[in-house]
Parts: structure tokens; sequence; C-alpha cells
């Protein structure tokens, strides 16, 4: 009986952080890189996977610590855990796409200062068993990735006219999307749509109002 | 001793407008969309940054240079940086809370929202990365800080303005807020010419 009620708690944990938590776009959590590191496909999945790493990992190692943590110095053993971590994703990234990582290597280390690993492993990891935990962590990350995902999307559409290196549209791309503006304006439409889908069909007021 | 102030004076140039931590590098949003909502709070949030980004990447310098350097440890800087930053702002919140209160009542709840911000870790994290020198890092610190203050009261003062704007349900709030900050970065792209390194 357990088995289903599970199943379920699990895949409510993964949509929880995929939509209804979504870091950037509900939270308005962790936006530099989504600027910084998408006006291509490529490097914003990169990005994602790497942040999903990181917080999968941080989540369970959090859990499997929670009962050793001392309350009084959580905070700094978090901020350590999550420094480890993202050190192992740097350097990884560092050996494996040496290319990508020349641009975008400054913010795969700046994972660290992210405010919404730290929350999570504060909120979730320090507080729950392992399996929910890690299915957190997944949620969350993934929600990640997908904002990246349709960030960099985008961007690399309408301001090169390609996906992933390949060109797709032949007429003259509009350079100002792959400008840092043209990140900016990516996001903030991007929030406004979601927004507006919201107050359409949900009927709710504008989410990110802070 | 002869320094090449031209250098230095480019090089803080160079990071508080060609560089701008907020509108070209994108470090630092979830404070600069976070506190510039009233000028006040923009002003204090600048000054305390500026403050702690030159202290912290002081400290880093000869923490990376005199004791990571030798021991050839320095794949632990993403540890031991972060470590730095958040010791030193814990101190300096002791400290000030016991020795200028007055001071502590306006800036004390900025130092807190600092010790894990991307763009305090950033700086150092450069540093160390671009090799400048005790010097430079100093001036990188304060370009830094420059820069992220320039950025703040900008958009403090247009936000301020926007707040009687009508502006369409959707866009409200933060959406309206990338968009100007995208028409903000858009001007600063006219400064990327200013100085050729």
């Amino acid at each position: 009986m357990a088995n289903t009620a599970d199943t379920v708690n699990y895949l409510d944990l993964i949509k929880n952080g995929l939509i209804k938590e979504n870091t950037i776009f509900k939270l308005a959590l962790s936006l530099c890189p989504s600027i910084a590191v998408t006006n291509n496909l490529k490097n914003g999945v990169l990005m994602g996977v790497a942040v999903l790493f990181v917080q999968t990992m941080v989540n369970i190692t959090i859990s499997v610590l929670r009962k050793f943590i001392h309350p009084k110095v959580r905070l700094p053993i978090f901020m350590l855990v999550i420094s480890g971590w993202v050190t192992i994703a740097d350097m990884s990234m560092a050996a494996f796409v040496p290319d990508i990582y020349k641009q975008m290597g400054l913010y795969i280390q700046l994972i660290v200062a992210f405010a919404s690993i730290l929350a999570r492993a504060e909120m979730f990891a320090s507080k729950n068993k392992i399996a929910p935990s890690m299915a957190d962590g997944i949620g969350m990350g993934l929600g990640f990735l997908f904002a990246l995902t349709v960030i960099s999307f985008f961007r690399e559409l309408i301001g090169k006219g390609s996906v992933w290196g390949y060109a797709l549209i032949n007429a003259k791309p509009l350079l100002i999307m792959i400008l840092p503006a043209g990140g900016f304006f990516a996001v903030g439409i991007l929030m406004a749509l979601f927004n507006w889908i919201d107050i359409r069909y949900f009927k709710k007021g504008p989410a990110a109002s802070h | 001793m002869t320094m090449d102030f031209t250098k230095l004076f480019e090089l803080i140039i160079a990071a508080s407008l060609i560089n701008n931590f907020v509108f070209t590098r994108f470090l630092g949003l979830c404070i600069f969309f976070g506190v510039s909502k009233k000028m006040e709070t923009a002003v204090g949030m600048s000054v305390t940054f500026t403050a702690v980004m030159m202290i912290s990447a002081a400290l880093s310098w000869v923490i990376f240079n005199f004791v990571m350097v030798p021991l050839d440890i320095t794949f632990l800087k993403i540890i031991v940086f972060i470590g730095v930053i958040a010791a030193f702002v814990q101190a300096s919140d002791t400290i000030m809370r016991k020795v200028a209160p007055g001071l502590y009542y306006k800036l004390g709840i900025y130092l807190a929202l600092i010790s894990t911000n991307c763009i305090i870790l950033a700086v150092p994290l450069i540093n160390a990365g671009e090799h400048y020198n005790f010097i430079e890092s100093l001036a990188f610190g304060l370009g830094s800080g420059i820069g992220f203050a320039l950025a703040l009261i900008i958009m403090a003062s247009i936000r301020e303005k926007l707040e009687l704007a009508d502006i369409p349900a959707p866009f409200r709030g933060l959406p309206m807020a990338f968009i100007v900050s995208g028409l903000i970065a858009l001007a600063f792209t006219g400064f990327s010419g200013l100085i050729t390194l």
C-alpha cells in the first residue's frame, strides 16, 4: 500500500519543482545564469544539467547527514557540502567540455551562491528522508533545466536563427536577442507569459510581484 | 614603487562600465531586483556592497597568494573564498553592532544578505582567474562596486517612477523590471568600445 502512495508522492515532488515552484519563472531566484549563459541552447542545457546534478547530490548528502548536523552550525555545513559538489561539477566540466567551460566556467563556480540550492537544503533535505530529498532535488533541478532550455531555445532561434548550432532560419536574425539586453527581454517576456497564463486560466493575480 | 596609474584607471572604468556586473556579466541579479524598489535601500546596499567587495578582494588575494598557491591547493578556491567571505561578513556584523550601532541599524540587514551572494564571490574568483596583483585586485573590487552602485541607483530611480505607470497586468512587477533592465543593458553596450584593452 505504501508503494503506490510513495510513487504518487515522488511524482508530486518532482512536479512541484518543475512547475509550481519553478526556480526562475515562479520564485525568481538564481536569475544570474538564466541570462548569462542562455545565448545558445547548448550552454543553457549544460548549465541546467550542472545545477540538476549539484541540487540532487546536495539534497542527498544533507539528507544523509541531517541527524549529525547540529542546528547551530547547519548553514556553514550546508555551504561546505554545496561548494564541495560545485567543485566536483566545475572540475568535471573543465575536463570533459573545455570549450564550453571557457565561456561559462565562472557561472559554474557561482552555482555555489545559488539561493535556491541552499533553500532546498534548508527547507526540505534537512527534514526529510533520502528518497524524497532526492526526488525534490531532481524536481527543482529539472525545473531549472526546463527554464534554461526554454529561454536559450528562443534566444538562439531568434538571435542566431539556429537550434543547437544547426541553422534553421534563413532570414537575417535579430542580433539583439543574443546580446546581453536580449536576455533581460527574453526572461521578462517569458515571465509575463507565465503570469498571463496564470491570470487567464487560473484566475490568479500576477505571481511574481516582488 | 611605480604603479601604472593609467592601467588601474582603465581597470576601474572597465569593471564599472564596460563589464558592468549587472548589465553585461549578469551577476547579483537577485539582489539587484530585490532591493531596487526604493532609492534609500538601493543607496544603503551599494555602499555596503562596495565596501565588502573591496575588503573581500583584499582578504582573499592575500589568502590565495600566500596560502593557497604555495600549498598548491588552488582547486579549493570556491570553498575557501566562500568561507573567507562568510567569516568576514559575520565578523563585521558583530563588530559593527558593538562599535557603530547607528550604522548597523542602517546597513546591518544588507550585510546579512551578502554572505552567499554571487557578486561578492565573483570578485575574488575573477581576481584569481586573471592573476591580478594586490593593487589591481583592489581596483577591480572598487570598480565592480561602483558599477553595481550605478546599476542599482539607475534602476531604483526608474522603478520609483514605474509605480505610477499603467502597466498591463501580466507585466506588472518583475517582468517589467526585466524589460527595463534590458533597455538599460542596451544603453550599456554603448560603452563596449570605450577602451580597447
